[in-house]
């Protein structure tokens, strides 16, 4: 089964039509996003079944730029009618006054896609991916008496876009994401544990061909059972010794967020007029690559018609380059880096992520732990988030264990770990060779979520804030 | 939704989905269509201006104890067939579940709620900009050192309608709006960030002043904070702090994961789990909430529910499916989404003190009013009842505010919490958010710093 590109469903005339009405009020700019999205859902818990769900989403938004106010109205209706009398509520949402005639040309088509789907999820039966849920769930129940509950969900999506756009880009992409998530419950002496795992990616069903769920089932199970023997985390500074493929969300949240380039322009990042310095220890070299092909952050062109990119923003240590949009860097008049995202058509793009990772290093991992003689082993990360004005950033750990005299010790109870995110790139001191990409995960901000993906290999911060509640 | 079951276009749309139910197949339509405005000013301009339409159905089949669901955000004759054909063939795929079923009308009466106001659907484009410049204006009018990241202005309207095969028929339509503004305050090379925000039934009612004081205090207050010494301490919460630790609270009381053992609090009904200054109430019939509302997610009467009585905990909050399991009767607390309802409260409020939150902090002599935290999501496990958040705010002395702190955690749990609440406070916000703030002193935190 192959996918067909939107281009095949849309007509071009009328997309021109509809950006020429978009600019009839003198705006220098329109833009059409179009997208059709299907997806299915199915959830586990409690040993059942509980829900297949289905659903679709199909609309338009136009985006209409004049000066430096943007106009933004969508539709579900993506008839010609339809497109243009949102085109026109557009139009007057930035209108200016002014007027003039205007038109569109658009350039060769670009369709570019990252997938490389070789088992479009909709063409597999809804009762395999229901088995799935079933799989995991007798595994994680299976490995010990003490797991009381488990949940489990699967996902799939296919996204067909479509944007064009006055200046005459014409792009389209499909992108195809399967997810997986499986968490579980265990009941002991001292209360209730959690275990969570997730594995997604950007591809078909074949995801499942190289990945077993009840090994991920498992994983999520021995988690929360190991969980039950935990003792307090401590509280106040120490070193955080982070496992390979966990911990990328310090980077995102450290710096990821305060290099964008939306924040940059108003002055609400701590990064701002810094490129050209060193903002972090040299070992660091920070890259956003939205052409990962299978991560969860990975696309073929971004939400507004720009084929992804792999942009490196901190080379050993110093600060090279921002991420952008379009508007950022049209009023820089600079090249945008294929940065521009929205979570849908009912969204305005701005400034994301894609997929954010740090290189490898050259410690052995092992070194580093033995080079510890007191601390925390960070081994599964949960989400964070940043105050990018500031640069504080907390991020949760979900799963953490003592370190002391170089040796893995004791599991500590949940908690979140608080830093300042200049502070903490100086402070990363070891960085080992065993790169990994972390879980997929959705990033928010301004109230919309889109998938990123991020990874780094195991690394040392010499002093992190840890907030338990022992001495 | 307000409770009335006019014959509305999208009330024929869910009749017409329902009327085609087989014989021992339950089903359940939800439609609804809505409108939106943004607005954004930035530095005196509008940065952008949104204006959108939004439609959608849900439905939900039950069929031989099986659940299946399907949405569109579409309204078109095409989608609403194949809505319905796809929502049964997911039921097939289910698995078996003996309490399946929809809500039966329980008789419970609706408190009609004026969930619509005619006054901000007329309200005119131009001066919801206007007023969102004026925030702008009033913000940086106040402190040299305040910048704005930007001040907003939204609004939405939704009609809906809903019905299901149990004969619960109902409609109705509800608007709302508010204001913000973000703030940064820049100080000897480093800078804070803070916000304010107004609520109304229409922008006529908002307090821009009040939005813009707010704004500029919060981010300039923590200028030159510090890392503070790590301790445990006593916390007064500020009010919007508060309202995110209730809705937490209130998520531990779900019946649901009652049965599902996925709660602190199962078997706890009866005892005291909280301090006995503290009573905790659901109360989506006070008109004063800002969720306030007349029906909950199956269609029956939301009403109040005292969950929590001087400290002794009094009952857990259902939906129909959650109270058939636990062999009792919905509280009225399902809330929707994409597919089956789920249970949750949908206005909490607290018994109040007497004291103003100037008060409280007169007779603490060390600790700290918390202004924000942050990483709520990732440092609270609502299961083991681990609490662990970023924070910033004030320190507390011999009964006065002190220097400014920042980059520290709180860290304690849920049960400790509870259980050592000193004092609620008098001092009432009624927040845009589904629980009210009211400042809150907590005993021996742990506060983790330098």
């Amino acid at each position: 089964m192959t996918i067909t590109d939107l281009s095949h469903e849309i007509d071009a005339s009328i997309l021109a039509k509809a950006l020429i009405a978009g600019r009839a009020t003198g705006a220098d700019f329109a833009e059409i996003y179009i997208e059709d999205k299907r997806s299915t859902s199915a959830g586990l818990d409690d040993g059942k079944v509980e829900q297949v769900t289905s659903g679709r989403d199909r609309g338009a938004g136009i985006r209409v730029i004049a000066g430096d106010t943007t106009g933004f109205a969508h539709t579900a209706d993506l008839s010609e009618s339809g497109l243009l009398a949102a085109a026109a509520a557009a139009a007057a949402a930035a209108s200016q006054g002014g007027g003039g005639v205007n038109t569109v040309a658009f350039a060769p088509m670009t369709r570019q896609s990252v997938n490389s789907v070789r088992i479009v999820p909709s063409s597999v039966a809804k009762s395999r991916k229901v088995e799935l849920l079933m799989q995991a769930n007798d595994a994680a129940r299976s490995i010990d008496g003490a797991i009381v509950q488990v949940s489990a969900g699967y996902a799939d999506s296919m996204k067909r876009i479509l944007v064009a756009n006055s200046d005459g880009v014409f792009a389209t992409d499909e992108q195809v994401r399967t997810i997986f998530r499986i968490s579980a419950v265990a009941n002991g002496d001292s209360g209730m544990q959690t275990g969570y795992e997730s594995l997604g990616h950007t591809m078909g069903f074949e995801m499942f061909d190289d990945n077993d769920v009840a090994e991920l089932a498992i994983r999520a199970a021995r988690q929360a059972i190991v969980k039950l023997r935990a003792r307090p985390a401590p509280s106040g500074a120490v070193p955080v010794v982070i496992k390979c493929g966990s911990g990328g969300v310090l980077f995102h949240e450290a710096c990821g967020h305060g290099l964008e380039a939306d924040l940059v322009a108003k002055g609400a990042s701590v990064y701002k007029d810094r490129r050209g310095e060193l903002v972090a220890s040299p070992l660091v070299t920070l890259v956003d690559d939205g052409t990962m092909t299978a991560e969860w952050g990975a696309i073929g062109i971004d939400d507004e018609g720009h084929v992804s990119k792999r942009n490196v923003l901190i080379e050993n240590g110093v600060l090279t380059e921002y991420m952008w949009d379009y508007i950022r860097a049209r009023n820089e008049n600079r090249p945008q880096t294929g940065n521009g995202r929205r979570q849908s058509y009912s969204h305005l793009p701005m400034v994301r992520m894609t997929n954010t990772f740090v290189l490898n290093g050259t410690q052995d991992p092992e070194d580093i732990i033995k080079n510890t003689p007191s601390g925390v082993y960070v081994a599964k990360l949960g989400g964070g988030s940043v105050d990018t004005a500031s640069g504080d950033f907390v991020f949760g750990m979900t799963e953490a264990y003592l370190i002391e005299n170089g040796e893995i010790t004791e599991p500590l109870r949940e908690g979140n770990l608080i830093g300042n995110g200049p502070q903490v790139l100086q402070d990363i001191d070891l960085l080992g060779n065993d790169f990994a990409m972390g879980g997929p995960g959705t990033c928010g901000k301004d109230g919309q979520g889109v998938p990123v993906g991020d990874g780094q290999p195991t690394l040392r911060v010499k002093s992190l804030t840890i907030g338990g509640t022992a001495a | 939704m307000s409770g009335s079951s006019l014959d509305s276009e999208l009330q024929l749309v869910a009749d017409r989905i329902v009327a085609q139910a087989k014989k021992g197949e339950q089903i359940e339509a939800y439609v609804s269509r809505g409108q939106e405005t943004e607005v954004r000013v930035y530095e005196g301009n509008v940065e952008h201006f949104v204006s959108a339409q939004s439609q959608g159905i849900n439905v939900r089949v039950i069929s031989n104890g099986r659940t299946g669901t399907s949405y569109a955000g579409t309204l078109d004759e095409s989608a609403l067939a194949e809505v319905l054909a796809e929502a049964r063939e997911n039921a097939e795929l289910g698995s078996v579940d003996e309490w399946a079923g929809l809500a039966e009308p329980d008789g419970v009466a609706v408190v009609e709620q004026e969930l619509w106001n005619e006054k901000l659907e007329s309200y005119p484009t131009a001066r919801k900009i206007e007023l969102t410049k004026e925030l702008e204006r009033l913000t940086l009018g106040i402190d040299p050192r305040v910048r704005i990241d930007s001040a907003d202005y939204s609004d939405a309207s939704i009609e809906s309608a809903f019905a299901t095969t149990k004969g619960i028929r109902v409609s109705g339509r509800e608007n709302g709006c508010y204001t913000s503004v973000s703030t940064l305050a820049d100080d000897n090379g480093e800078t804070q960030t803070g916000w304010g925000f107004a609520v109304g039934k229409y922008p006529d009612e908002f307090d821009l002043s009040k939005a813009a004081r707010d704004g500029v205090e919060r981010a300039t207050r923590l200028l030159g904070a510090v890392k503070p010494a790590t301790k445990r301490t006593t916390v007064v919460l500020d009010p919007f702090v508060t309202a995110s630790f209730l809705s937490i609270i209130g998520s531990t009381l779900n019946g649901e994961a009652v049965s599902k053992g996925r709660s602190i609090f199962a078997n706890r009904l009866g005892e005291a789990v909280a301090s006995p200054v503290f009573t905790l109430i659901d109360d989506p019939t006070d008109s004063r909430a800002y969720s306030a509302t007349d029906i909950d997610g199956e269609g029956l009467a939301a009403r109040r529910n005292v969950l929590m009585q001087d400290g002794v905990l009094q009952m857990f909050i259902h939906s129909s499916y959650s109270a058939r399991r636990a062999q009792t009767v919905s509280t009225g607390n399902a809330i929707r989404g994409s597919g089956t309802p789920g249970v949750g409260c949908l206005a909490l409020q607290v018994g109040l003190g007497t004291k103003s939150q100037q008060e409280l902090i007169a007779d603490i002599d060390d600790g700290v009013l918390i202004q924000s935290v942050q990483g709520i999501h990732s440092g609270v496990n609502a299961i083991s009842g681990d609490f662990s958040t970023g924070a910033s705010g004030l320190m507390i002395r011999n009964g006065a505010t002190a220097e400014p702190v920042r980059e520290f955690t709180i860290a304690s749990t849920l049960q400790r919490m509870l259980l050592d609440i000193v004092a609620v406070g008098a001092d009432i916000d009624w927040l845009p958010m589904s629980s009210v703030g009211v400042s809150l002193v907590i005993n021996d935190i742990t506060m983790s710093g330098v």
